[in-house]
This record gives C-alpha cells, structure tokens and sequence, in this order.
C-alpha cells in the first residue's frame, strides 16, 4: 500500500467538536431544507468537507503538478495562460453550401477550429437517394453522399491550416477518405494535417446507436484508421473516445467516465493486438466528455479523467513516453439539459457548463445554443453560444491560474471517488473478458438505461429540479424565438447533385475500386488504400458501404 | 374504462438512434400496468403499422427527435387507418416545433408530448383517451 497521509488526532478531535459545539444546535433550531442532498448523478454529497475526507489523497502521488503525471491538474504546465482552448462549435445541416457558409461565419467570428455535423443518412451510411433517407436528408446535419459534396463541403477552408473535427462514426473510415481526397485536391500535404475523426464505434453500441456492421469489423475498420493515420497523416486524431453520447443516454458522471475510458482501453488493446506501438498510435487518440449541470461533479470527473488514464497506461501498458501518458479531451455541453419551456435560460445552463469543462482543463470545447432544445441552431444562437466561451475565456479571470480549484477537500475527495469508482467498473467489465464482450452481454446498456430512469422519476418526484419544467413554470411561455427550418428542396439539391456525380465519373473505375475494397475487407487487409482509391472515383457513401455490408453483414441489437 | 390492459405500441422510426425517452416510456408505461411492445429502432411507418396491427394495440406512441416528423408521422396515421385500425391512437414524443404541431394533430395525431412531460401525464392522457373495447 502506498503511504497514505493521516489526520492528526487533532484534526479529527477538531471536526467532531465543530459538530457538537457549531452544527448540532443549529440543525436542532433549524433542520436542513432536505434530508440528503445529491448531485444530478443521484450521488449523496456530504455537508461538509475537511482534511479527513482526503487522508488517502497525497498530493505528489495523487494530484501533483500540473504537467507532469498522473496529470490531475492538466496536462499543460501553464495551463490557458500558454494557450486557450479552441473553441470549436459542432455545425451542419442542409446542403453542403449552407454548411459551409455556417463555417466561414463561424471563423469569421473568432472559432478557431471546426467540427461537422452529418445527417442522420450519412451517420448511416446511405445516399440521399437511398428510400431509407427519406424525410432526413440535411436534417441533423449536413447531407454528404460523395466527395462532389465533400469538395463543396471544405471549399475556401485551408485544410492544412484549420483543424476539423468529424462527428462520424459507423462510415468514418469513408469520410476520412473523402476528407484526404479534398485536402489533397488542395494540394495540402496529409503529414501537415491536423484534426478528428469520432470514429468511437463502441459508444454506437452502447448508447447512441448509429451503427452498421456487426461490432468485431466494425473494430478493425477503426484498426485500419489508427494504422493508417500513423503511417501517413501523423498529426491526425484518428478517434475521439467519447462519453459524451453516453451521457447523453442517461448514464451518470461516473458510468461516462468508466465506461469512456474502458473504450480506450479496449481501442489501445485492439490496436496493439494489430501489432501497433503504443507510444505511436496512441497519443493520437483523444477523448470526449459532456459538461452537465452539476459544477464540481463534472470538474472532478474531468480530472479524475487524466488521472486514471496515465495510471492505466503506465500500469497496464508500460507506457513511457509523456505523450502517451497524457489524456486530452474536447467538452461540449449537455445538450439533454437544455430546456424547451423558457428557452433563454439555456444560455445560463450552458455558460456554466462551460466553465465547469474550462475548470476541467479541457482541449476544446462546444457550448451548445440555447434554442437546441427545439431544432438546430440558428445564427444568432450559434453567436451567443460562441461569445460565452469567450466571455468565459477574456472576462471571468478563471484562466489566470491553472487549475484553480485544486487542493478543494470536496473536489478532491470527489476525485478520488470517481477514480476509485471507475477502476470498479474496470474490473467488473475485465471480468467480462473486455468491453466488446461486455457490449454484447448488454452490459453497460443496461446500466445506463436504469441510470436514466432513476433519473426521471428523480426528475417526477420533484427531488431533481429542472428550472421552468418542474419549478417555476410558467403557464403563457412567452418563447418566441426564431428556429432553423431545413426546408425540403435540401433533398432535391442533393438528389441533383448525386445524380451529376454518378453521370460524370467512370462508372468502370467505380465497380473495379469497389471490387477491390471487398477484398482487400474480406482478406483482413488494411482498407483505406481501397476506400481512398473508391472515394476518388466518385463511388457514393451509400456504395462503399454496401461494398462492406455485403462483406461484414449487418448488427442487430439484441433485445436488453 | 374495461378490465382488458391497455396495449401500447412505442416505435422509433426514422434513422435516429437516440431511444433514452423511448426506452423510458416502455417502462412508465408498463410500470403504471399497460402492455407495452417496443419495435426496436430503424422501423418503417410499414413495419409500424404491421406491427400495431399484429400486436392489436389501442395506440402507437412514436418516439422521433430527427426532424422527420412531418414525413414519417402522418404516414403512420394513414397506414393504420388504411388496416382499419380507426381508434387506434397515435401519439408522439419528440422535438417537435411549435409550427408543426397544430399540422400534425389535423393529420390525425392525437396528442404531441414535448421534452419535459413527466411520464405520469402520459400515462394519464392514454388512460383516458383509449377507446374502451367490449
């Protein structure tokens, strides 16, 4: 057992006297407006905190410098006095023009990073033509069914200077292609680039499931990404682990911590069972957590984040190099928080959010617009959303000092709760035989899917408050706010320039790059070379991915 | 009201895969004593309709945050009716704008559940509004 600082009896003696001579004859006059207080996580949290909650907390093994491991106060030394985080608004929908008019608004206005959002088709990986994109084409996103969209998509934006995050998943291996095929027309040079692909297959399964191959391929495709990433675009995150779709189904600030980093762990087990070194591929994979409404719930997980993973790394993997030791992550804000009934409070919601990922040490983060309860965002509601990061960043002084809440008896001693509660979880799912087997049990499904119901009668019986829902209603909503239409010629559009695209190429160059593909899928061979090589003759996304179902066949979720 | 237990349909059509609500309202619903069949995700308005009519149910609810409720809703309405399933009640749970609301329910939806309903009005509204059989 490592040494473990203990509380001098004086200290103790000090706690119990506060008790009985302070608080005692207070709670007998005046009891506590409630008999147990919790977070949003349905976690009891203690009255007070002291040195005797944090006696297994040491501070050069536990929480040390900032910079240096186990990196519980940040990865950076300096914190956000060196750099900012980048401020990187998850945007799409509609055509490829209106997207890409939305970007250059965006950059315009001081972003300086970009994420794309897809529809639901191109999640799924099918065409805007195919009967099943009905109704959806350009609706949660940008509609992308060929590299013609892609090409409209990036046009005007450097690829070798803006960092683009992709919030695509089941078909990402695809959309990296297009992505390289566009910044090469550009003429950039695929070492120089920069950005994310999600690329996070496992969380698809567990909570936002927008899969399409049963779970094994669909873990070699991300191999394929991770080995072909290192070899030739080494700058590029080929994955972005991510807790916060988990969140977002339900799950608790800890079972998104736990089950997030058990993917990681479960990508850094896969990637070095394909004979891959860890100190090169795995730097390059970054993480993704929500910022919730509990403040300093959020700001422990975000530390207990790096914590564990330089732990893990060491520990499991005999990792060495600082690189690979480190845990960096984007935030974006809750957006299962954000209210219909009196919208505008949204923008209050997600101001502290933010704060409590910029108090996390985050990498990056996206502040959801407070009309994201009803439809996408418009403009103006992106703007504001934007100016509240950089409120955060230019006005509020919490960028002065890193890490400011470190050395807190409450945000410590829920550090040390999440880590020691996550390395719980670690254990149950290695019993499992690893995360794909306990996926396929059912296993995290079924956590998150009580956690979510707890919730919600939580949220019923009045014990979790939702300000303008289950407090302080209003009867007349005076709401009133502009909302994003996508209007239905979006499809058409697209449907034009799907069929433009199949007219102009060679059809021969298409069946040939797809035949290809297929074997070079059905051989376990790396299949990016092929998918670039199909994506440059202009095959369809709905295409390639038929190649592949035809190849791995299709994932049906169990019932659980 | 009869003794017979209300029969509920919750279907998730469209290509969305966020089922949170709908996996909730299977639960409250069976909770509070209604049988409750949930198709899964990625059904057609066919399969829907084919399914409330296999599983002879007294209303559908529909879960959808996608934005393909103008398309997907009303088809289901109408394919139920075309099976003959006339007191079959639809409803739906979603993102669903304020502009589309009054359009839906002259379409045929009975009722549209917006983000922040608790599931006991819910509950409440399909006891009273499901047709009594004899």
């Amino acid at each position: 057992m490592p040494e473990t600082k203990e509380l001098t009896s004086a200290e103790r003696v000090s706690v119990e006297r506060w008790e009985q001579e302070t608080l005692d004859p207070v709670l007998r006059k005046r009891p506590e407006r409630k008999r147990g207080f919790e977070t949003v996580s349905l976690d009891e949290v203690n009255r007070l905190y002291t040195p005797a909650d944090v006696t297994d907390v040491d501070y050069e093994r536990d929480i040390s410098f900032p910079g240096e491991f186990p990196y519980t106060r940040g990865i950076h030394p300096t914190g956000y006095r060196g750099k900012l985080w980048t401020m990187r608004q998850f945007a799409g929908f509609g055509t490829p023009e209106e997207t890409n008019a939305r970007f250059k608004y965006l950059l315009e206005h001081g972003q300086t990073g970009l994420s794309v959002a897809y529809d639901l088709p191109t999640l799924m990986g099918y065409d805007a033509d195919s009967p099943l994109s009905e109704g959806e084409v350009g609706k949660c996103g940008v509609a992308v069914s060929s590299l013609a969209d892609m090409e409209v998509l990036f046009d005007g934006i450097p690829l070798e200077e803006v960092t683009v995050s992709q919030t695509i998943n089941a078909p990402a291996s695809i959309l990296l292609a297009m992505y390289l095929v566009v910044a090469e027309k550009q003429g950039a040079d695929f070492r120089k680039i920069s950005g994310t692909l999600q690329n996070d297959i496992l969380k698809e399964y567990i909570a936002q499931k927008e899969w399409i191959y049963p779970i094994r391929p669909a873990m070699k495709l991300v191999v394929d990404t991770f080995e072909f990433c290192t070899r030739h675009v080494p700058k590029y995150n080929p994955i972005s682990v991510s807790g916060y779709h988990i969140r977002e189904a339900g799950a608790t600030a800890l079972q998104e911590l736990a089950f997030t980093l058990r993917d990681g762990i479960e990508y850094v087990e896969w990637g070095v069972r394909a004979g891959l070194d860890i100190e090169e591929f795995v730097p390059r994979l970054s993480f993704f957590f929500n910022a919730h409404n509990d403040f300093f719930e959020e700001i422990a997980k975000y530390r207990a984040a790096r914590r564990i993973w330089s732990r893990v790394m060491r520990e499991r993997f005999g990792a060495k190099s600082e690189r690979t030791l480190q845990l960096r992550f984007h935030t974006q804000t809750a957006g299962v928080s954000l209210t219909v009934q009196q919208p505008l409070n949204n923008i209050v919601r997600v101001a502290i959010q933010a704060l409590a990922g910029v108090l996390g040490g985050t990498q990056s983060l996206h502040t959801d617009a407070y009309d994201e309860a009803l439809a996408l965002p418009t403009d103006q509601a992106a703007l504001i959303a934007l100016r509240t990061q950089q409120i955060i960043a230019e006005e509020t002084g919490v960028v002065n000092t890193v890490d400011p809440l470190g050395g807190s008896y409450f945000l410590e001693s829920l550090t040390k709760k999440m880590e020691d509660g996550a390395f719980d979880y670690f254990e149950k799912i290695d019993a499992m035989g690893g995360m794909v087997e306990a996926i396929e049990k059912g296993f995290p499904q079924r956590e998150i899917q009580e956690s979510a119901y707890q919730y919600q009668k939580a949220v019923e019986r009045g014990d979790q408050t939702i300000v303008g829902v289950n407090k302080f209603q209003m009867e007349e909503e005076q709401s009133g706010i502009p909302i994003l239409v996508i209007n239905e010629a979006v499809r058409e559009h697209q449907l034009q320039r799907l069929e433009e695209a199949r007219a102009r190429r060679d059809n021969g160059a298409v069946a040939n790059a797809l035949e290809k593909l297929k074997s070079a899928a059905a051989a376990g061979d790396n299949t990016m070379p092929t998918t670039i090589e199909a994506v440059r003759a202009y095959a369809t996304l709905g295409e390639i991915c038929d190649a592949l179902r035809d190849v791995y066949g299709l994932y049906e979720e169990p019932a659980f | 009201m009869t003794d017979r237990k209300i029969r509920v349909l919750v279907a998730k059509p469209g290509l969305d895969g966020h089922d949170r609500g709908a996996k909730i309202i299977a639960r409250a619903l069976r909770d509070a004593g209604m049988e409750v069949i949930y198709t899964g995700l990625r059904q057609t308005p066919e399969m829907i309709a084919a399914a409330a009519l296999q599983e002879d149910v007294d209303a559908v609810g529909v879960s959808i945050l996608s934005g393909a409720h103008n398309t997907l809703c009303p088809r289901i309405v109408e394919l139920l009716r075309a099976r003959g399933m006339d007191d079959c009640l639809v409803v739906v749970g979603g993102i669903i704008p304020q502009e589309d609301i009054a359009r839906l329910k002259e379409q045929g939806v009975a009722e549209i559940f917006l983000p922040g309903t608790s599931t006991d009005d819910i509950v409440k509204f399909l006891r009273h509004n499901v047709q009594p059989r004899t």
